[in-house]
């Protein structure tokens, strides 16, 4: 029996050595999902296209349907209608899967702080990545994918599953729109 | 149509046909309002689209407004009543021409606004149909100018105004599921709606 224990021991090591080469060659490998809504989608496309080639970080392959991406980026305001939506898309993806919120409008809400406007589209999905700015610059976006890229390789997964506390504490700004009144 | 009835302003013929019904109207630099009550309003429309010196063929644009916080907040920003202060280079604008409403703010809380223009006639009127919080419906025009249907239902998304006799009035902009009509002034600034949540 104590040789078997040898041997699980030997598997496990085996495992993690597994997941650290899965997790790099994911992390080289991200099939993205563009869920563009709005005017953060110009930026996309300028980080996208061959000036700044997201490709150089392999995230150079847009894949338009959800079961075929691993990474789901939302780029753009995301409405009440247009949320169950990007729900939808997020569930049809398969597992393992990424979010990436691209803009304040996405991370937020940005200054749409209205009855229409989702306040951060992680009160509907969990998110990974937040990448801030309106819209953010093409350099942003790729240290963003960089640090996805490490979350990837780490295996590292969101934990929080949704709603506003698995938001970073310094996007909870206080809003008093009443002391305007 | 002679040369006459073209002298005649728009507003006096309407008033002359329909004493009982228009409440006020006026004149500035030739667009022509007038203010009628809710009940003579479907007869009226009916005479703007059909009377030939009227022909009022094409329903431009219908809206409303609510007037119930009208002139009663406070502000930080310039309002029109206290103006933002001016750097000492800017002499203030006299103010020559004050806007009245013509009826009691606190009586009708809305206005739906119709403009009118005829094609054959070139000439434009506006008509405003004030309406009280506790009875906020109005005829539907929808069977008089087919374009009133979607304007129809993009005020009763917002402002919960019902269109009596309008054949699908459903909300427009927003989804069903949606509480509240979010133009009306005492829709909170803040509400959450559950669809999203959370709902507060
Ligand atoms: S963050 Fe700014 S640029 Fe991006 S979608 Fe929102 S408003 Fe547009």
């Amino acid at each position: 029996m104590s040789s078997f224990g040898a041997d699980l021991s030997s598997l496990n090591w085996m495992a993690t050595r597994l997941d650290a080469a899965l997790g790099w060659a994911r992390k080289f490998s991200i099939f993205q999902y563009p869920f563009v809504t709005a005017c953060c989608g110009m930026e996309y496309m300028a980080t996208a296209t061959s000036h700044y080639d997201m490709d150089r970080f392999g995230a150079g392959f847009p894949r338009f349907s959800p079961r075929q991406a691993d990474v789901l980026f939302v780029v753009g305001t995301v409405s009440h209608k247009i949320a169950p939506v990007l729900k939808r898309v997020y569930d049809q993806m398969t597992e393992p899967k990424w979010v990436v919120a691209f803009g304040v409008c996405t991370c937020t809400g940005g200054f749409y702080d209205n009855y229409a406007t989702v306040r951060g589209i992680d009160t509907i999905i969990p998110v990974d990545i937040y990448i801030p700015g309106c819209p953010p610059r093409p350099e942003n976006v790729l240290d963003g994918l960089i640090k996805l890229q490490e979350k990837i390789a780490q295996g590292a997964r969101v934990t929080v599953p949704q709603g506003s506390s698995a938001r970073p504490a310094d996007f909870e700004t206080p809003h008093t729109p009443e002391t305007h009144l | 149509m002679d040369s006459e009835q073209q002298a005649v302003p728009l507003i006096m013929r309407v008033q002359q046909r329909f004493p009982q019904w228009v409440i006020a109207s006026h004149q500035y630099r030739g667009q022509e309002t007038v203010l009628i009550h809710r009940e003579g309003f479907l007869e009226m429309a009916q005479f703007l689209r059909d009377d030939p010196g009227m022909a009022f063929d094409f329903l431009m644009d219908t809206s409303c407004v609510d007037y119930l916080k009208f002139g009663k907040i406070q502000s930080s920003s310039p309002t029109l009543t206290t103006p933002s202060p001016l750097p000492y280079y800017m002499k203030p604008k006299p103010l020559t021409q004050t806007w009245t409403r013509l009826v009691s703010n606190d009586e009708y809380r809305f206005d739906v606004v119709y403009h009118f223009y005829s094609s054959i006639h070139n000439h434009r009127l506006r008509v405003k149909v004030p309406l009280r919080a506790a009875e906020s419906n109005i005829p539907s025009v929808s069977g008089l100018w087919a374009t009133a249907n979607w304007f129809e239902r993009e005020i009763w998304d917002m402002f919960g105004i019902r269109f009596t006799g309008h054949p699908n009035l459903k909300r427009i902009l927003m989804y069903e599921g949606f509480e509240g009509h979010p133009l009306r002034k005492d829709y909170p600034v803040r509400k959450r709606q559950p669809l999203i949540g959370p709902v507060n």
